[in-house]
């Protein structure tokens, strides 16, 4: 192992990955450009527009403001994990159905949000949705579809939650 | 032909790929041997190179080399005029374009100075760090009223004063129709417009494949054709040597299209002297500076009308901050000039404008397009007018809209598209009715407001109503063909930045060829899958391209149906085309999948028959005359906090006429997202610049952008009134919903805290809360004064 390098291990996903990493590399960097799973976006790179939120152990933070080596022995959940064999995720399905994306790019780190906010808060009012959404700027939609999609997707998950 | 698809709300057939995290975004594109490239931006907006030294950075382990202007050689050329001067009579035009690295002279913070190729972007941006720079600083020029003084600093030197443009339209005979008038009203309004901020910042990836002699560039442009045709010129290879990609594209709003901007004429240039990839991903601060902005515009507009109100004319004369260089011509302060004539009858205009050169970003479109600032500024007028007439604002406004019986309605001057301003078709009077009746306007002023101020609650009401020009040519072109397993694939020259369009060309596709929607795949943005074409602006994809691709599912249907009478000897009027297969008449049992005339298309025996094309395919073309006219109005209810003048929008409300709508679903996504931008755009978005022309907020943190939080839900409602021009009949939509928001805020807060009866007047966008209460302290200063 170089000097300049440390050894990180950390599960995606549910797969397990070990790499060596510079210890400035940005957690969105390593994910996007060394675990290749390019579906989180990167929007500004200093904390605001919410595009790069993923989940660190269940909880939404910002890939960028992360260094790949503080993920050292986490579990991570990014977009790409959403969808199983029997379909999008409810947040994902209801997306489409009340199109509440536009070009796209802001799309995974409002999925990554607002399932872990969707868990904490089965049954949200439309103004708690809006301000769990508002740590992510979409500039396409006005927000109104994605609000009517967060809506949905509660009640899906509540009528079919066990 | 039956309608399943076309007018319906079908869902998005992209969605899919883009939910999953699987759609392919500029900065997706990984190949082997990738380097990585960073620009050394210049960090002051005037200044004199005395001396670039690269030296040390080229010794930085990992660093491949480092270009200057030197460096290019005779590659270093100034870019070409995107948009040529329109041809008005006595027009002044100075075309200074800019430059791939500024060489000599820096004119804007942003401008860039050098380029570093390494082996990775973070040792790339490592060594912009090691590059010494000595720039010998400059005056600046940054106010646009400043830049015309005499003694002024000149952004170009060679042209001795900052004129950029000068440009004067008149219809009708304004002195004259002043001189006729009950009232004439004269003002100053000041409209800033911001940055479009897309979430995803520009990128490029070149490719040069030097065995193959071929460049592929993926690029976040909105005009790939255009970017392949002069890169090939630039770079001295044919065009089809050059393919441009624009991949899935994370939202554009007008500046994603320049011809060239640096980092797309470089990185080609760099790829084939290198022989390797090379990309560069624009972060959010160069995003701020090395995009382009639309900005300020100061205008000086009288109105003159009747007792009752109506409008006899109207004179401006307004200022346009070009910033430094103005390779994108008089876009922006054409539509300024034009759509200030808004949906009303006006007898006499007289318009001149002056595009100001400052040592300030590049300014081009940003949706609205000067459209906004021509808007505020009518709409404005009419509420004084209203006001000193004793006149409701909604009746004025009525009082002088464009009858429906006088359409085509002909402007006289000449519009963006080089053709005369004639608004194709509208019935306003309509729009203006199911937007007064949605807010409750009438109950609103009589039963609402005056409870709501006995309660000390400061809410206040507003209309605003605009046209918008869309659609404009020249020309966009579809290929349609049918796939041998029966699937049909769509290839168009324009890009998508997430209008929709592989959803909403499918529809009309679907419908033609009776296939499922999702059976359509829809290629945009591939200059080797469609070779023509103009681009993604101006509302212009779904009436343009829409057109081309609807001429193009026709042909493939007569030719389905030619080749399936064949087959079955029988007259086509016999035949039916639905279900992805050709069946006769009353005999569904009597059928021919389309996939299987698609492989008779192309036979491995026999004779084609002469005057025959082989394949199950066509490619159509459509220009329309002139751009189509929509419409719109826009109202509000909105509170105001007398303290802090913090806003709260309580109802929004669009009415909207874009002609025939494909998707309506996809149309009120547009709308609402275009309300968002027009919210930040009258609310606080603003690009602040020191005197030295330093931009100020250059980050998310310190310009806002709406969040969910501050975008309120929206009344939605449309009329259609077909093209004439486009056998669709469709108008674009893209810029409506950004446009009238301005006046909409500025009319409601007026409303809201009585500002009319304390003689305090809203006079320009946007309208901060701090911003509103520095001049509502002004006034009250003033007026203690007197």
């Amino acid at each position: 192992m170089q000097p300049d390098r440390h050894e990180i291990a950390l599960s995606v996903n549910g797969t397990a990955y070990r790499r060596e990493v510079e210890p400035r590399m940005l957690l969105s960097d390593f994910l996007r450009h060394e675990l290749m799973l390019a579906g989180t976006h990167v929007g500004c790179e200093h904390g605001v527009c919410g595009a790069c939120t993923i989940l660190l152990d269940g909880i939404p933070v910002r890939s960028c403001l992360m260094l790949a080596v503080q993920s050292d022995g986490h579990e991570l959940s990014t977009v790409e994990g959403l969808a199983s064999e029997a379909g999008l995720h409810p947040v994902q399905q209801a997306m489409h159905e009340h199109h509440g994306l536009q070009c796209g790019y802001c799309t995974p780190g409002i999925l990554m949000t607002m399932t872990a906010y969707l868990k904490e808060n089965p049954s949200p009012s439309e103004e708690e949705v809006r301000e769990a959404l508002s740590g992510n700027i979409c500039r396409c939609t006005g927000y109104q579809n994605i609000v009517d999609a967060m809506l949905a997707a509660a009640k899906a998950m509540r009528e079919t939650a066990p | 032909m039956t309608t399943r698809f076309f007018g319906a709300p079908v869902k998005r057939n992209e969605d899919k790929k883009l939910l999953a995290g699987q759609a392919l975004f500029i900065d997706d594109v990984e190949l082997p041997g990738m380097l990585h490239a960073a620009f050394l931006r210049s960090q002051v907006a005037h200044a004199r190179i005395n001396r670039i030294d690269a030296s040390a950075a080229l010794q930085r382990n990992g660093v491949v080399a480092v270009y200057t202007a030197k460096d290019l050689g005779a590659y270093w050329q100034p870019g070409p005029l995107l948009v040529p001067p329109p041809p008005v009579p006595g027009i002044v035009f100075n075309l200074r374009s800019h430059v791939p690295l500024a060489k000599d002279i820096v004119r804007c913070a942003g401008e860039p100075l050098a380029i570093v190729v390494a082996e990775s972007r973070y040792i790339a941006e490592d060594a912009l760090d090691d590059i010494a720079v000595d720039l010998e600083s400059l005056p600046a020029v940054v106010d646009i009223e400043k830049a015309l003084e005499k003694d002024a600093a000149c952004v170009h030197a060679d042209l001795g004063s900052n004129v950029a443009a000068h440009v004067h339209q008149s219809k009708g005979n304004y002195h004259s129709a002043a001189a006729k008038a009950h009232l004439t009203l004269r003002r100053r309004f000041r409209y800033e417009h911001g940055i479009s901020s897309p979430i995803e910042t520009r990128g490029v990836v070149a490719q040069w494949d030097g065995r193959a002699e071929h460049m592929t560039v993926w690029d976040t442009t909105q005009a790939p054709v255009f970017v392949r045709n002069v890169l090939a010129g630039v770079l001295g290879l044919g065009e089809g040597q050059v393919r441009v990609i624009a991949p899935f594209v994370g939202g554009g709003f007008g500046p994603k299209i320049m011809m060239l901007y640096p980092e797309e004429a470089t990185l080609p240039w760099i790829a084939m002297r290198l022989n390797r990839p090379i990309k560069w991903i624009e972060d959010r601060y160069e995003h701020f500076v090395a995009t382009t902005h639309e900005r300020g515009q100061i205008h000086d507009a009288e109105i003159a009308l009747t007792r009752d109100g109506r409008i006899l004319g109207v004179k401006d004369v307004f200022l346009h901050d070009n910033g430094a260089y103005n390779p994108y011509g008089l876009t922006v302060p054409i539509n300024s000039q034009c759509t200030l004539l808004g949906p009303y009858v006006i007898p006499a205009y007289d318009s001149t404008f002056t595009s100001v050169f400052t040592n300030l970003p590049i300014v081009t479109p940003y949706r609205g397009a000067g459209r906004q600032h021509g808007v505020f500024v009518i709409e404005r007028l009419l509420d004084l007018a209203a006001h000193a007439l004793d006149i409701d604002p909604a009746e004025i406004r009525r009082r002088n809209l464009i009858p429906k019986d006088a359409f085509p309605y002909q402007n006289q001057i000449i519009y963006q598209d080089f053709a005369p301003l004639e608004y194709d078709s509208g019935n306003y009077e309509p729009v203006l009715d199911k937007a007064l009746e949605a807010i409750g306007y009438a109950d609103f002023i009589a039963n609402e407001q005056p409870k709501l101020r006995a309660q000390g609650r400061s809410v206040g009401i507003s209309i605003a109503c605009y046209v918008e020009g869309t659609g404009i040519g020249p020309y966009e072109g579809a290929k349609v063909q049918v796939r041998a397993n029966g699937k049909v694939s769509v290839a168009t020259g324009i890009g998508t930045q997430g209008q929709g369009h592989f959803t909403s060309f499918a529809q009309i596709v679907a419908d033609q060829l009776g296939v499922d929607v999702t059976d359509v795949d829809i290629v945009t943005g591939d200059t080797d899958r469609f070779y023509w074409g103009a681009g993604t602006f101006a509302s212009r994809g779904a009436v343009v391209a829409g057109n081309a691709v609807s001429e193009a599912s026709q042909a493939v249907r007569k030719k389905a149906l030619k080749l399936a009478s064949d087959v079955f000897e029988c007259a086509e009027e016999d035949l039916v085309l639905a279900d992805g297969k050709v069946s006769i008449v009353g005999v569904p049992e009597k059928f021919i999948r389309l996939g299987e005339l698609a492989q008779r298309a192309n036979p491995m025996r026999g004779a084609v028959k002469p005057g025959t094309e082989p394949g199950l395919e066509s490619t159509q073309y459509f220009g329309p005359p002139s751009g189509s006219t929509a419409n719109g109005v826009h109202a509000a209810i909105i509170e105001v906090d007398p303290a802090t003048y913090e806003l709260k929008i309580l109802k929004y409300v669009v009415v909207h006429d874009c002609g025939t709508v494909i998707n309506p679903m996809i149309l009120e996504g547009q709308i609402h997202g275009g309300v968002a931008q027009g919210i930040g755009n009258a609310f606080y978005e603003k690009l602040c610049f020191d005197e030295q022309g330093q931009l100020l907020n250059a980050s998310l943190a310190d310009y806002l952008l709406p969040t969910a939080l501050e975008v309120p839900r929206m009344e939605l409602d449309h009329t259609v009134t077909p093209s004439p021009l486009n056998p669709l009949g469709i108008k674009g939509a893209g810029e409506a919903g950004a446009i009238p928001v301005g006046p909409l805020f500025a009319q409601a807060i007026e409303n809201a805290l009585q500002l009319k009866q304390r003689k305090i007047e809203l006079l320009e966008i946007p309208l901060s809360p701090s911003r509103v209460f520095e001049l509502i302290q002004q006034a009250s200063q003033e007026g203690n004064k007197t």
